[in-house]
């Protein structure tokens, strides 16, 4: 995983993280900030509802931060919580849905181990919306990206173009498809953020879901967020950031 | 009598029973009956006139499914899972489960594919969407 292009760690910096310095890392991520906190505050932090009628806002941009050093390989909460929440089988054959999926990453130079959830990216830049030929996928105003099942004819360009594996074809007709999650075969599907919760102003189900509070959602244009201040505060890159993508999802520890 | 008044008296005629058919269908019982929509909901009306909604629904709901989908508005007049809230049989919980069911029955009669249900849940939400609703205010 490279560093993201809009940090320029001091040398310092990185000679303390590659140093081996993850006891100290463990009790103090920056000046002030706890690793405690992080997942207490994010517990406390609420997503502020948008009223009926009105349109998503390009002044948000909805992102997450992923703290690996709070993720445990077992652990697969966020896994379940989406697969309950979207009604996913939970099956992980080659032809079933995946929304989340939990990787486990091994540095093989120095053996430093890492375990984190990957999906949808959310890309400012998305492929995905660049490739599909009928404009089903697309980016919303606060920066979800999502699939328009009602215009998707199935192509699966889009599942080339992410250089994440984030999207999945559903091939067999569903029928227990959850109210607020329309599903169906034929059509391309992938993380939308939780957009029915995020808009009736619930965190995601992973983010809620999550025992350590290695999630941390919110909004990545306001500076006053949580999310804003942790990314500010200590180190975090966008998974192929070489790709100039800006990912709207960001990892620490990894 | 001209050729031309002739054929007038014909249309005339044509028009008179085009007229008529749909009410002599009701009455005397056509080849296919005309379907029976039961109103489930209770004392609440629905959004707009029976005669508008026969009319335009589809209209309403593709539009509002643009609105909702791609520019993130929620808690709309118009909403499928309104629908179903309110219209859901109380036999099958559902608005197409079954040839009674409320879509489902002027569907089959029109003789127009309905494909919302292949993706959408066409059963009521467990929880009513009255508080759904007031969780979003």
């Amino acid at each position: 995983m490279s560093q993201d292009h809009n940090q320029t760690p001091s040398p310092g910096r990185r000679a303390l993280i590659a140093g081996g310095a993850a006891a100290a890392l463990g009790v103090l991520l920056a000046p002030g900030i706890r690793l405690i906190e992080v997942g207490q505050a994010n517990a406390a932090e609420g997503v502020a509802a948008r009223a009926p009628g009105t349109t998503a806002s390009s002044a948000v941009r909805w992102g997450m931060l992923i703290d690996a050093t709070r993720c445990s390989s077992e652990c697969d909460a966020c896994v379940s919580a989406c697969n309950r929440e979207v009604g996913l089988s939970g099956g992980t054959a080659p032809t079933d849905s995946q929304w989340v999926r939990k990787i486990d990453l091994k540095d093989l130079r120095t053996g430093k181990q890492a375990s984190a959830p990957m999906m949808c990216q959310h890309c400012a830049n998305p492929p995905c919306v660049d490739v599909c030929p009928t404009g089903a996928s697309f980016k919303r105003a606060d920066g979800i990206v999502l699939v328009d099942r009602h215009a998707c004819i199935g192509c699966r360009y889009c599942m080339m173009a992410c250089p994440y594996k984030a999207r999945s074809f559903v091939h067999e007709p569903l029928a227990e498809q959850t109210p607020e999650v329309p599903r169906g075969k034929g059509c391309v599907e992938g993380c939308t953020l939780c957009v029915h919760r995020v808009d009736a102003g619930r965190l995601p189900a992973c983010v809620e879901a999550c025992p350590t509070g290695a999630i941390v959602f919110g909004d990545l244009n306001d500076p006053d967020s949580l999310i804003s201040q942790r990314i500010r505060s200590i180190p975090t890159t966008q998974v192929r950031a070489d790709l100039g993508l800006d990912t709207g999802i960001r990892y620490h520890g990894i | 009598m001209t050729p031309t008044a002739f054929a007038r008296l014909i249309l005339a005629a044509v028009h008179l029973c085009a007229a008529l058919a749909p009410a002599g269908v009701a009455h005397a019982g056509g080849r296919v009956p005309t379907p029976e929509v039961r109103i489930e909901a209770g004392t609440e009306s629905c959004i707009a006139p029976p005669d508008e909604m026969r009319r335009n629904h589809m209209d309403m709901l593709r539009h509002q499914r643009d609105r909702t989908l791609r520019e993130g508005e929620r808690g709309a007049r118009v909403s499928l899972n309104g629908c179903i809230a309110c219209h859901a049989s109380r036999a099958t919980g559902s608005v197409a489960a079954g040839p009674k069911d409320f879509c489902e029955t002027c569907h089959a009669y029109a003789a127009v594919k309905l494909d919302c249900f292949e993706c959408h849940q066409a059963k009521s939400a467990s929880r009513p969407m009255a508080a759904a609703a007031g969780a979003i205010r």
